[in-house]
């Protein structure tokens, strides 16, 4: 069985070389060959985890070594794969969305002439992620850290043509090597500590290391995953990644690559656990871009980059309970997985509106929607329920309980602010999600003929992507529910992430209550501003907030004055530095031995009476020295 | 001075029985009793031989003897003479070990090369319907007399040139091997007789050409003069001229001390002022700054196939001999010698590099490159390892090849003037005949010590072996050294490919594969040592090893 865990990589990896090299004659057929190698992978996934069930909890972890990869003395590294109860979790995820999302894109890409480059990108995205998840060392783990990278940059950017995704592609990309390099940073750290990239080895001596050690690998590695997971300071580029094909945004910047970062940060936890320092510093992070997501997710006209900022949100919450320890670990999980579900449908669902409405995204311009399109109205309404933690769906199980774990961090003023922060960000959830629905669906009709004199025409979605959307919706519904049952995701995770039950300085019921009453506020909140009264076309000017909420609370302005500006004249100096002083010493030391030469070569005047003095005064010049030496 | 401080062996002369005929080793010696008998025959053969006719008699003579010399240094090599078997020949006078098999073999290939660019006779013009080479049509007419137009219109050559470069290189053998003082001497002289005559005998340029005969006749004696008097004193201190019983003398460990020897060997200053002078007369012969003088203008005045050899030949010679006497004689000086070795070797290499720089003619050039290079060599004989032996032999090895091959590149760059030495004159040179200027930038970067050439693994090699024997100071001089020198190099492979061509530049010659194969030995060499140098670094780590 545990051979099987490699098929899990390969079977995309084979669609992608396929799909990318087999060139024309695959265009036709090339996109069912890349949805059959992702349903491929998700059967493994399956059979994997139902041999995992049939197991004793402690000793489900599966290994795989399949070759020595860097075999140097006193540097090992292998391509060995390890599937515990983490891995599986995300492998199913991946997998399952994954699989998915192809179905999704067959519709969605039908009128694309690039479709099989699409799709095996989408492979090769796949095979990276996985590889990510089920490296048994952090190097490898590298690998599909920089393979996700990779292949988000193509589909973000997949729309070339259009200078808007290209730019798009290259910040995204940009801001993620500054992640990278603090998650490289980290490995090299671990490497001089630990002298192993191994997770079991590195994980197990973590007692025996200085807590200053483990605070700058947490550090580093809080940095990877800012990058990798949008998170402030380095969010400014998921935004902008909205630029690329739907289908991309909902599994690659929803669902399963932005949420690398709390893998990491839940793989690594041995390391954080013994670094209070670094652990503080997530909490603060998933914190303030719980919020930041939030206020730019409420001001946002576009319908995807108002879902961007709430992935971001969401995120927030993830990072934020990894932060908390053992006792948010698991949340953190349960609150990925859940949130893979409705964030993936809400988008499919955003594609979906897209796809009726002439690639329209200004929600201004939607309203009504739901006469047109009720499928998508139902999965989208029942994702947007699931978001905003409406009790009962899953949403309400995994953020009530981060929210709880927020309040437990320690008895004093700190449980207190990360829990109210987490508090408050639920009712704005439930603001800006309110607005996204009643914009969308509700209301009159805004849509009016474009310049050319066409006028959409909203109508439902085919098959291929109507019934990805009910499988999400089902999900959207009662998986939170289902992993609340008893305990069981909790359970499930515990022998890899360890489990405590949350102490929160307010108690558990109470805490509910406040959530439930902040959401309501919040939607009525929403409800008031947008439902009852009609929505103008174009955007009102707005307050301060709402201006630089609608910039992304000005992240791109501050990044140009400080980074951009700041780089400029950092490499201008340089610039000035190399032509003056390092140019002048090395021009001037080439004149001065020039110069020395000129002077020099004067000696040699060609008198053979010359030369013979210079023999006898070098003659004299050894035996005094030779004299001397014996002297001293 | 008192009677009984006069050493005995002056004074007593014991009763003459009979005298015990030296037993000589006659194997151990064959490629030096190869040469000198070849040089020999190749005198007679001038006497005896047609004129038409020498110069091929002289070809096939100096060649076979050449080759077998090689060959009967391998077999001495391959019967364990370098190693296991050596030992000390000829009643004391000759060492046959190691290094000295290894820098005979260098001498012998080195020589043979030069040989092969000696006999070119296809880049002068033809002179009233004959091939003529570099050398004057009849050394002892005065040039521009009538007498020199009748010699070249008669179509004469100076075949002697052949018999000379054997004796040369006869005497090159022996002055590694040597392993007592006269032998030294006499090997110094045998070796240095031949090249003053060489030098005077270039076929264009012929004042020059005597002028710097002259100066390396009158330099070399001066020195000669230093180290014969070195020699003496150092026999005033130690009363004997083998390595061996100097170096027991020096270390204390003398078994038989008479009374004269007991009254002198106390007297260090005998032996400083002795040493010193001895190493004053090796380091002229290696050009090593401020005995470097004679270089560039012997270099330059010199025909250039003879100062290809002389800066190839020479050097590894001389070097073995300073390695020797060094290492076998005065290690117990070591403390003497290295400080002062290590002023020698930074003077020379950054004097070498530096007026390399201003330098306007490419023969000029090179000859202050060969100083530079003499000090980088001195950097691995301060070492006083092991490894630093082993270094200067691979390095002299490699040396040797390139520079042979260097200036016969230059004989092939031509005007109506014969050589185009002038730098000026090999501009855009790459545009016209970008072979040989390929060819001459591959010896230029193996002179620069560029990696993938051998220049690299022996300069690494020295620097390391120096760096090991606690001389890092020096290492980082050389290393300076080594990017002021880049400079001059490279400013030759700039002014070769990225200037334009002069309109009334020079053309180059097409030569028979004689000089061809020269290059190509040079070029196959610098390349192999480059990029493969670890069985040639064993090689010369075997050798390394001197008998006592």
């Amino acid at each position: 069985m545990e051979n099987l865990i490699a098929l899990l990589v390969a079977a995309p990896l084979l669609g992608a070389a396929v799909l990318l090299c087999g060139g024309r004659r695959l265009d036709r057929g090339g996109h069912w060959i890349g949805t059959l190698l992702a349903v491929v992978s998700f059967a493994v996934g399956v059979l994997l985890f139902t041999d995992m069930l049939g197991k004793d909890p402690e000793h489900r972890a599966m290994h795989q070594a399949l070759f020595s990869w860097i075999p140097v003395e006193g540097f090992q590294a292998d391509v060995a794969f390890q599937l515990d109860q983490l891995s599986m979790t995300f492998v199913l995820l991946i997998t399952g969305v994954g699989s998915l999302i192809h179905v999704y894109s067959i519709g969605y890409m039908e009128h694309d002439e690039r479709r099989r480059r699409f799709f095996g990108y989408l492979n090769l995205f796949l095979a990276a992620m996985l590889l990510l998840v089920i490296a048994d060392n952090y190097l490898l783990l590298y690998v599909g850290w920089e393979g996700v990278g990779l292949a988000s940059y193509l589909l973000i950017g997949f729309w070339q043509h259009k200078p808007s995704a290209a730019t798009a592609a290259k910040k995204a990309f940009l801001v993620n090597r500054v992640g990278d390099m603090g998650l490289s940073i980290a490995i090299m750290l671990m490497f001089t500590t630990f002298g192993t990239f191994a997770f079991g080895p590195v994980l197990e001596s973590t007692s025996e290391t200085s807590e200053g050690m483990l605070t700058a690998i947490g550090l580093m590695l809080l940095l990877a995953a800012c990058g990798k997971s949008a998170q402030v300071p380095l969010q400014s580029w998921l935004g902008d990644a909205m630029e690329g094909p739907t289908p991309v945004s909902a599994l690659i910047h929803a669902a399963t690559m932005v949420t690398a970062g709390v893998y990491l940060i839940t793989r690594s936890g041995a390391i954080f656990n013994g670094a209070p320092d670094a652990q503080l510093a997530v909490v603060i992070v998933g914190a303030v871009t719980l919020l930041f997501g939030a206020i730019v997710g409420c001001a946002k006209d576009d319908i995807k980059k108002a879902l961007a900022g709430s992935t971001m949100s969401q995120i927030g919450y993830m990072i934020l309970a990894a932060g908390l320890g053992p006792i948010g670990y698991a949340f953190a999980i349960m609150h990925l997985v859940t949130h893979g579900f409705f964030k993936a449908g809400l988008f499919l669902g955003a594609g979906s509106v897209m796809h009726g409405m002439n690639d329209e995204v200004d929600m201004r311009k939607y309203g009504g929607l739901r006469k047109y399109m009720p499928v998508t109205f139902v999965t989208f309404g029942l994702g947007y329920l699931a978001i905003i933690g409406f009790p009962g769906l899953s949403g309400f199980w995994s953020k009530d309980k981060i929210i709880e774990a927020a309040f437990a961090y320690d008895d004093g003023i700190r449980g207190w602010i990360f829990g109210g922060v987490a508090l408050l960000g639920a009712g704005i959830t439930a603001f800006y999600m309110t607005r996204v629905m009643i914009m969308t669906f509700f209301g009159e009709k805004r849509w009016q003929p474009d310049a050319e004199g066409n006028e959409p025409h909203p109508h439902e979605s085919p098959r291929s992507m109507t019934i990805p959307m009910i499988v999400l919706a089902f999900g959207s519904v009662f998986a939170g529910g289902l992993f609340s049952l008893n305990e069981s995701f909790v359970k499930w995770l515990e022998p890899v992430t360890q489990f405590e039950h949350p102490h929160p300085v307010i108690s558990v019921p109470a805490i509910t209550a406040s959530t439930v009453v902040v959401l309501l506020l919040g939607a009525a909140l929403a409800y008031v501003m947008y439902g009852r009264k009609e929505v103008p076309v174009t955007a009102p000017r707005g307050s301060l907030l709402t201006r630089a909420a609608r910039r992304d609370l000005l992240q791109d302005d501050f990044n140009h004055v400080v980074l951009v500006r700041g780089g400029e004249h950092l490499t201008r100096s340089l610039v000035y530095v190399d032509h003056t002083m390092v140019d002048g010493a090395v021009n001037g030391t080439a004149a001065g031995f020039g110069g020395l030469s000129g002077r020099l070569r004067k000696v040699q005047n060609g008198f053979a009476r010359s030369y013979a003095v210079s023999m006898f005064g070098g003659t004299a010049i050894l035996i005094a020295a030779t004299l001397l030496m014996r002297a001293v | 001075m008192s009677a009984s401080a006069v050493h005995s062996l002056w004074t007593t002369a014991a009763p003459i029985d009979k005298i015990d005929a030296p037993t000589i080793e006659y194997a151990q010696l064959m490629p030096t009793l190869i040469v000198i008998g070849a040089a020999v025959v190749g005198i007679l053969v001038e006497a005896f031989v047609g004129r038409k006719a020498r110069y091929y008699a002289q070809m096939f003579v100096t060649v076979v003897a050449l080759v077998s010399a090689f060959a009967a240094v391998i077999g001495l090599a391959a019967g364990g003479h370098a190693s296991s078997e050596a030992q000390i020949v000829a009643m004391g006078a000759i060492a046959v070990d190691g290094p000295a098999l290894f820098l005979q073999g260098t001498i012998l290939l080195t020589g043979l090369v030069a040989v092969f660019t000696f006999a070119e006779r296809r880049l002068d013009p033809e002179a009233h319907g004959n091939r003529v080479d570099s050398f004057a049509a009849q050394a002892a007419s005065v040039p521009g007399s009538d007498s020199e137009k009748a010699a070249i219109k008669a179509g004469f050559t100076t075949t002697e040139v052949f018999p000379l470069a054997l004796f040369a290189i006869g005497g090159m053998l022996v002055f590694p091997a040597a392993n007592d003082l006269l032998t030294l001497f006499i090997a110094l002289e045998v070796f240095s007789l031949p090249l003053y005559l060489l030098c005077a005998l270039a076929r264009r340029k012929r004042l020059m050409s005597q002028e710097a005969a002259v100066k390396y006749f009158l330099l070399g004696a001066f020195s000669s003069a230093f180290l014969l008097f070195g020699v003496a004193l150092v026999y005033g201190y130690a009363g004997t001229v083998t390595y061996a019983g100097i170096a027991d003398v020096v270390d204390g460990t003398v078994q038989n001390i008479d009374p004269a020897l007991a009254d002198t060997m106390g007297n260090d200053a005998l032996l400083l002022v002795g040493g010193a002078m001895i190493l004053m007369g090796l380091l002229f012969k290696v050009g090593a700054v401020p005995f470097h003088m004679w270089t560039p203008d012997v270099y330059q005045g010199a025909p250039t196939p003879v100062t290809g050899f002389m800066a190839a030949a020479t050097k590894v010679a001389a070097f073995g001999a300073l390695l020797r006497l060094l290492y076998v004689v005065l290690p117990g000086l070591r403390w003497d010698w290295r400080p002062v070795m290590w002023g020698v070797a930074i003077v020379t290499m950054l004097i070498g590099a530096i007026v390399a720089i201003t330098q306007t003619d490419i023969k000029r050039l090179l000859a202050y490159s060969s100083i530079a290079h003499a000090g980088f060599l001195l950097a691995g004989v301060v070492a006083a390892t092991p490894s630093g032996i082993s270094s200067v032999l691979f390095y002299l090895g490699a040396y040797s090849f390139v520079t042979v091959g260097a200036f016969a590149v230059v004989t092939l760059v031509r005007d109506a003037g014969g050589e185009a030495t002038h730098l000026s004159k090999w501009a855009g040179l790459g545009r016209r005949s970008p072979l040989v200027a390929a060819v001459f930038a591959v010896f230029l970067l193996a002179f620069a010590g560029i990696p993938l050439t051998s220049g690299f693994s022996g300069k690494f090699a020295v620097f390391k072996a120096a760096a090991e024997g606690g001389a890092g100071a020096l290492v980082v001089i050389g290393v300076i050294s080594s990017a002021i020198a880049a400079f001059f190099y490279i400013r030759v492979i700039v002014l070769m490919f990225f200037s334009e061509p002069k309109a009334e530049g020079p053309t180059v010659a097409v030569p028979s594969p004689l000089t061809m194969t020269a290059i190509g030995v040079g070029v196959a060499v610098t390349l192999v040592l480059g990029v493969a140098p670890q069985y040639f670094l064993d090689l010369a780590g075997q050798a390394g090893v001197f008998v006592r």
